[in-house]
């Protein structure tokens, strides 16, 4: 312990390229990815209020955007991100509390995450084409 | 560490690029606890907000707005939500970047855009409530 180590060489992780691929790794990685565009979605959903406070001329733009093939696709890559990351955040939240942590538990857990985050769009667009 | 008492070197030169200190444990504990609420507000968001603005227009989204219960909750996910994914990003820029000046510029608007886009869509969900 008598030579502290540099900031510059501290050990990065992920380490992407040393690791085999496992499921649990994708499950973290995912989290981060799915938490970054999250944090563009929440930046949208603002704009979306304050384009609806300014009046219907504003909200046009917003109106085009979400009604084009872009918008349509970014709102389905929101919803898939949003429940992969709340199927994934649950999942952390019993890791702290110690339950679950076991490889057999962890990789069965992250499976179901991943599947979550591709039902619940298409479980979405069944409520809005068939529901109510 | 066997001769740390004999070592000339001063308690904070032995601490020093040992990580940060302090602070970490609010950090944690401030994430999960906005996860928590984050479990109910943003599904019910998702869900009520496409079951009723089906169309994006404008009138039906200032409808929504309108409602006592989802302006409440609408400003409940803009001031946790946008709390929330400013600690995750903070945790993605210490992690990946590593050039001091870039990371203090990422941390600093890290925290400002967050705070001016969650004041604005608050102010505009009270707008259109109670604007003239």
């Amino acid at each position: 312990m008598a030579g502290a180590t540099r900031p510059e060489e501290k050990p990065i992780a992920p380490h992407l390229s040393v690791w085999r691929w496992h499921v649990t790794m994708a499950s973290s990685i995912l989290h981060r990815v799915t938490g970054v565009g999250l944090y563009g979605a929440a930046i949208g959903v603002a704009l979306w209020l304050m384009a609806a406070a300014a009046g219907p001329e504003t909200y046009a733009i917003v109106d085009t955007i979400l009604s084009a093939w872009y918008g349509q696709i970014a709102m389905y890559l929101v919803i898939a991100s949003l429940a992969y990351h709340l199927a994934n955040g649950i999942r952390h939240l019993v890791f702290d509390t110690g339950a679950g942590l076991t490889p057999a538990d962890a990789d069965t857990s992250a499976w179901f995450a991943i599947l979550f985050a591709i039902a619940a769009p298409i479980g979405l667009w069944a409520l809005l084409t068939f529901g109510g | 560490m066997s001769n740390s008492e004999r070592s000339m070197r001063t308690p904070l030169g032995r601490v020093r690029h040992h990580g940060a200190s302090r602070e970490g444990t609010g950090h944690f504990i401030a994430q999960r606890v906005t996860s928590v609420a984050l479990i109910i507000l943003a599904p019910w968001f998702a869900v009520a907000a496409a079951l009723s603005i089906r169309d994006a227009s404008y009138l039906a989204t200032i409808d929504f707005i309108s409602n006592p219960i989802n302006a409440v909750g609408v400003i409940l996910l803009v001031a946790i939500g946008l709390y929330h994914m400013s600690l995750g990003m903070q945790e993605v820029i210490v992690d990946y970047v590593l050039k001091p000046s870039t990371k203090v510029i990422l941390l600093f608007l890290n925290v400002a855009a967050p705070l001016v886009l969650a004041v604005g869509a608050i102010f505009a969900v009270l707008l259109v409530n109670f604007g003239v």
